[in-house]
């Protein structure tokens, strides 16, 4: 059973709202009945997330992401349409009822951080539990620890304009981690970070995702982020999710033409692994084939497997944990997936490796 | 009633004169027969509080009073501050203006004290709902701007001559700004952090209490330093219609022209008006640096003050390690 599951959810703002999403379910678009005076914000939304998923709904500005990941905990209220959380309709509930979903369920990371400045990092950590109405003792205890998942044990009692973005919004990902809900929203949580921060949350975020299994739902405008930490992405565009896949399908096939736009500034080095382009094992090998020297993990990115194969005249090895082999990765298979050459589609989209991060050494 | 309260023309004018002073006259001569009791009892309560306060105030001898006054502004601000209000107090003494400086202050300290508690809640309520705000607006107004002296006539009616029309008055002199910049300060908090404090599940009280009154307090507290300022002012002006203090002394030196006892109370009004106005804003700020924050400071983060790991560019890094993909070579 999916831990969020959303159906046929509208939002309007304006006059006669009941009236519009009529007009938009008979297929109407946003900017047919702006001209009436309303803004259809969100229009029939339909997914649903499961346990230990990380969902990202990626759009720009304007496209109704903002609004729709505020109907998932109701700070929002929707048009039409339902939410469930478990089994409970957040599109019903009363305002107690609402507040009992938001402490025990559903917790959110905000953009611009959205911290106390009066109160100190552990106390900011502990907001939810004290909301919840956890005795001191607990939620400090609770908060050091969740301070301490994030790596700021040592900030605990200073004041959050003592510290950078970057480990702001790191007060942010502990104070919802701390609240110890299954649900985790994201709006737009990296956003405001430079690059280079950004990336280091990214990574944490599936670091810890790895670890505590939470249900994430995660907002961006950045393809890039979308596609890295998604483990399904859906794109919305003037209200409507035009496109609910994962991030590799997506790539693999945009299917429009806006979304192929978009995905020409993708750094396809990042998304795609060793699995994901990897052709079938050399025939006759019986697991590990003589002329492979060099074994990479399916979930190794692309970007780690350019170094290796330019050194490597044959092919890579791709084996799981147990030294199965998979399949082989040529440097043909490399350069096409980077090339975006997939599905019969031979059209260059251009090389988008010039991401100078893409060429860092592999891990080992 | 008489035909006075009707609208007639008036002479020379193509327009009916409406008799509004008639209107307001009457409606006071009606809340004056019927409310009577009322009066009487809001009049004792303040009065006994006003005096009350006086005496204790008085009860310390001079001296040492204006040291501990001194004391209190160092907690709050600075040495050079505790000892410019020091020097400023014993002036006042030295003029002999004391009592009356000490009366005008207990005058002070009630009407701001009741002025406050109508105002915080009325600025909270206007703040979250653009209807109260609407209506309250021109009541505000019509109090800040209708000329003070306009306050004492009605308040002398209903209360005769004395201590508490002046507290009335300068109440409803003193207000406005409270209103206002309660009002402003919880409407400017951070939606976001608004938003964030209702996402992890509280009630519209705990967001009162928890995050915009605390965001809001420099502002709020901007309003209180507004309020005691104004407050001042109508209370020396309160001197007019016998509210006692250093009001009198400047209304007996305008009818002596006595130049030098007028100013001589004058620099009184404004050495107190001086104290009170850096002390409360010393109260509103939030990057304090008074002595006092410094010690209460200095007291919560001793522990982890040690053990602090560096900059924050440093603190940042470690997460690098953490990357879950990891080829094996």
């Amino acid at each position: 059973m999916p831990v969020l599951r959303v159906e046929g959810l509208y939002k309007v703002f304006g006059r006669r709202p009941d009236e519009v999403v009529d007009q938009l379910s008979a297929g109407a678009s946003a900017a047919d009945v702006q001209a009436s005076g309303a803004t259809a914000a969100v229009i029939d939304a339909a997914f649903e997330v499961e346990q230990g998923e990380i969902f990202v709904v990626m759009g720009l500005s304007g496209s109704g992401k903002s609004t729709l990941i505020r109907m998932l905990n109701g700070l929002v209220r929707p048009t039409a349409g339902h939410v469930f959380v478990g089994d409970e309709d957040i599109a019903a509930l009363d305002p107690k009822g609402l507040r009992a979903v938001r402490q025990q369920r559903i917790s959110m990371v905000f953009q611009h951080f959205a911290l106390l400045p009066h109160r100190s990092v552990l106390e900011n950590t502990a907001y939810a539990l004290e909301v919840r109405g956890v005795d001191r003792r607990t939620r400090l205890a609770a908060a050091r620890e969740a301070l301490e998942m994030v790596g700021l044990e040592a900030w605990a009692d200073h004041r959050p304009d003592e510290l950078s973005g970057g480990m702001q919004q790191r007060v942010g990902l502990a104070r919802a981690l701390a609240a110890e809900t299954d649900i985790l929203l994201m709006d737009e949580a990296f956003s405001a970070l430079d690059p280079l921060i950004r990336r280091e949350m990214q990574d944490q975020l599936m670091e810890l995702q790895a670890r505590l299994g939470r249900t994430i739902v995660f907002i961006t405008h950045d393809l890039n982020e979308a596609m890295r930490l998604g483990d399904r992405v859906a794109v919305m565009r003037d209200g409507r999710i035009v496109r609910l896949d994962t991030p590799e399908a997506i790539l693999a096939d945009p299917g429009d033409e806006y979304l192929e736009r978009f995905l020409a500034d993708v750094d396809r080095s990042r998304v795609f692994t060793a699995g994901d382009v990897m052709s079938a094992p050399v025939a006759g090998a019986d697991g590990r084939p003589v002329a492979t020297a060099v074994t990479v993990a399916p979930n190794t990115p692309l970007a780690d497997l350019l170094e290796p194969s330019a050194l490597s005249e044959a092919p890579l090895l791709v084996a799981d944990d147990t030294g199965e082999a998979l399949g082989v990765v040529t440097r043909g298979d490399v350069l096409a997936a980077l090339g975006g050459v997939s599905s019969g589609d031979l059209a260059t989209r251009g090389d988008t490796t010039d991401d100078p991060q893409s060429l860092e050494s592999p891990r080992a | 009633m008489p035909e006075t309260t009707l609208i007639t023309a008036a002479e020379g004018s193509v327009l009916p004169r409406v008799p509004v002073g008639d209107w307001v006259d009457t409606g006071f001569d009606w809340l004056k027969d019927n409310f009577d009791p009322l009066f009487e009892a809001v009049s004792d309560v303040t009065e006994s509080a006003v005096e009350g306060l006086t005496e204790a105030l008085l009860l310390p001898p001079p001296l040492l009073f204006a040291v501990l006054l001194a004391l209190l502004g160092l907690a709050a601000r600075s040495v050079a501050f505790a000892v410019g209000s020091l020097v400023g107090l014993l002036l006042v003494q030295s003029m002999d203006l004391w009592e009356e400086a000490m009366e005008t202050l207990a005058l002070l300290l009630v009407a701001t004290v009741v002025a406050v508690l109508i105002a915080i809640p009325v600025g909270i309520a206007a703040a979250k709902n653009d209807r109260v705000s609407a209506a309250v607006r021109p009541v505000l107004d019509f109090m800040q701007t209708m000329p003070a002296f306009v306050y004492l006539v009605p308040a002398v009616t209903f209360f005769g001559i004395g201590l508490v029309p002046g507290i009335i008055t300068t109440i409803i002199f003193a207000l406005p700004p409270g209103v206002r910049l309660t009002e402003l300060g919880i409407r400017q908090v951070d939606a976001e952090t608004v938003e964030a404090g209702y996402a992890f599940g509280s009630s519209p009280a705990q967001i009162l209490r928890g995050i915009e009154l605390p965001l809001a307090r420099p502002t709020i507290m901007a309003g209180v330093n507004q309020v005691i300022m104004l407050g001042l002012s109508m209370a020396v002006i309160a001197g007019l219609i016998g509210a006692g203090g250093l009001g009198s002394v400047v209304v007996t030196s305008i009818s002596r022209l006595d130049v030098g006892l007028g100013f001589e109370a004058g620099l009184a009004v404004v050495i107190l008006a001086i104290y009170l106005d850096r002390l409360t804003g010393a109260f509103g700020r939030t990057d304090q640096k008074s002595p006092l924050w410094r010690l209460r400071r200095r007291k919560t983060t001793t522990a982890p003050s040690n053990a602090t790991v560096g900059h924050p560019a440093v603190a940042d890094q470690p997460t690098e390690q953490l990357v879950t993909t990891s080829p094996r070579a």
